[in-house]
């Protein structure tokens, strides 16, 4: 019988980002909020892992040239992934403060780069890690926890 | 039928008229219907009634279930209940006092308008957020099928539902109330009958979301009245009856005119289901920070865009909005009118309207997510063309039907055709293999030429 089989009990979702892409900005995030609501996750979750997930998505639209975005979504955590070609951060540790933006004039006045994004990311995670190389990029990874 | 179940749906299927197009699964916000056996199928479910597959459908398959006029007669008095919007689609040559004393001319004992529950509504709202016991955002309680849409769809935002009975409920509470006193009618003696626009309306009545029982006896749709209505409108045959709602109150029957009426600084206003649905995305993502007041609306342009309606709804807003504009000067407020109604003074009943949670793959989230990546992968063997010809909306809603045994990848007439070319082209390999004791094409005694 088929039921036998083990089946596959991750799911993954890969979107491409694109740099100052408005159009489309949030579409990365809010697919990964439509899928967690339709596994039936719990709507807090949901909130916390659909707002990282967006100001993650957001840092690279802003700031990159070009990013990938890898949802791992398993029963008992979600995994996002994102990896860009940008600038880098050179001090992750003043990025993390509330407020600090390298963000263009023109981005804030689109009311976006407010230097909230790592910040709330950070609020929302149970856990988050970035790697960073001045000039070439950076990899974010959160993990939201399904106790 | 649809009554057949845990929900109550106004929403209904003609079988002899559905000729199994896909117009209407296309058009559904909540994706509830699917195409079987050459005939449209509504998950009860997820059904909002909403009515939008009433629009799209072309061969009028879908209607709207309603009481019909022969159940005046249960009652010592009847009441009508019109809405706003009436107003609108009556011609311009129609004033508001005919069109109320026309409603009794069609059998009804009398007439209590929506727009002055609009009135009281909209100054409860008020004085809710001037004495902060409500905080926003909050969106209001008037669109039944807004408010299904966010049980079946956001269900964490039903706590921002404006607490509050819609202006129907209390209109139809006030009516009561004053023929009650008026005529020393006990409260079943009275039939409260609402003018409904809409099929979301209907479903209200029937089957409340609120927690609270509708004070509505019946529902008539306005297209069941119109004919006669305007007959009846160009010859009154009795003294004119006073309108008595405010044209704010009026102005609920349009988009915008709730929002006018209850006088919040930081409002959005939304219309059309599809488009109430990215904004309570947006808010759903806490994007919508600085809004106090949300006013949605399923049908495009308010209620005057209801289905129902005889009018295009754009001539229809014009005319409700110079209507309004006309009564807001001379009106009496509620307040002046109903200077004993309790409801005025803070008792308005409170709602508490409850998610409708759903199951859309397994209730286990395991599976849920086991399921959902295995219709990942049905989905990728799939054109994407979003073709509907299967009977389900789009490619990716044929992937999780496949994955929960509710259809079969060879619905999909793409992969049915290569399937197809895929056997042919295994038929004719076979065709050409000869039997050894056939002649094989070239050799000795081959009579090909």
């Amino acid at each position: 019988m088929s039921e036998q089989a083990k089946p596959e009990q991750i799911l993954i979702l890969e979107f491409t980002l694109k740099s100052l892409d408005f159009m489309r900005a949030g579409e990365a995030s809010s697919e990964f909020k439509q899928r967690l609501k339709k596994l039936g996750f719990k709507p807090e979750l949901v909130r916390r892992a659909a707002i990282a997930a967006y100001e993650a998505e957001m840092n690279v639209i802003i700031h990159a040239r070009k990013g990938v975005m890898r949802f791992e979504i398993a029963p008992a955590r979600l995994l996002i992934v994102v990896e860009d070609e940008g600038p880098g951060i050179s001090d992750i540790e003043q990025a993390m403060q509330e407020g600090f933006t390298t963000a263009s004039a023109a981005i804030r006045e689109l009311g976006f780069g407010a230097g909230m994004g790592l910040p709330n990311i950070k609020r929302c995670a149970d856990a988050m890690d970035i790697q960073s190389i001045p000039g070439q990029g950076t990899r974010l990874q959160i993990i939201i926890n399904n106790e | 039928m649809n009554t057949v179940g845990v929900y109550y749906h106004s929403v209904r299927l003609d079988r002899e008229k559905c000729k199994g197009c896909v117009n209407c699964i296309k058009k559904c916000p909540t994706e509830a219907i699917r195409v079987r056996g050459g005939k449209a199928e509504i998950n009860e479910e997820k059904c909002i009634d909403c009515g939008e597959c009433i629009r799209a459908c072309p061969n009028q398959a879908k209607y709207v279930e309603t009481d019909s006029l022969e159940r005046l007669s249960g009652y010592r008095c009847t009441i009508a209940l019109p809405p706003p919007s009436l107003f609108g689609h009556m011609r311009s040559c129609a004033s508001p006092a005919q069109v109320l004393t026309a409603l009794t001319s069609l059998g009804f004992d009398a007439v209590f308008e929506v727009a002055v529950g609009a009135d009281v509504v909209s100054g409860e709202i008020r004085r809710l957020f001037q004495r902060g016991e409500i905080k926003g955002p909050l969106i209001s309680s008037a669109c039944p099928a807004v408010v299904r849409l966010i049980q079946v769809r956001f269900p964490e935002l039903t706590g921002r539902i404006m607490p509050l009975s819609p202006p129907t409920e209390v209109a139809a509470h006030l009516a009561r109330q004053e023929k009650m006193s008026e005529l020393g009618l006990s409260a079943e003696d009275i039939g409260i009958f609402f003018l409904t626009p809409c099929a979301a309306k209907v479903t209200s009545v029937k089957a409340p979301v609120g927690g609270i029982p509708s004070n509505i006896d019946g529902v008539i749709g306005v297209h069941q009245i119109y004919p006669q209505l305007s007959r009846c409108v160009k010859k009154p045959d009795r003294p004119l009856l006073p309108i008595r709602a405010s044209g704010s109150g009026m102005g609920w029957g349009i988009s915008g005119g709730e929002r006018l009426a209850v006088g919040i600084e930081n409002y959005l206003t939304v219309d059309g289901i599809h488009n109430v649905i990215s904004v309570l995305e947006e808010l759903e993502m806490g994007h919508l920070g600085e809004i106090d007041f949300i006013e949605a609306q399923a049908c495009t342009g308010g209620c005057v865009g209801g289905y129902l309606h005889a009018l295009n709804s754009y001539v229809a807003r014009v005319q409700l909005r110079k209507l309004a504009r006309e009564l807001e000067e001379k009106q009496m407020t509620v307040t002046e009118q109903f200077p004993r109604l309790a409801w005025l003074h803070g008792q308005l009943p409170r709602i508490r309207v409850q998610p409708r949670q759903i199951i859309h793959l397994d209730s286990d989230i395991k599976q849920a997510v086991a399921k959902m990546a295995e219709a990942e992968k049905a989905a990728k063997l799939l054109p994407g063309l979003d073709c509907g010809a299967c009977g389900a909306p789009n490619c990716k809603a044929l992937a999780e039907d496949i994955v929960l045994h509710k259809a079969q990848e060879t619905d999909c007439i793409f992969v049915l055709r290569e399937r197809i070319m895929d056997l042919s082209l295994h038929v004719y390999d076979l065709a050409k293999i000869r039997p050894p004791a056939m002649n094989q094409p070239g050799s000795e005694g081959d009579d090909a030429q």
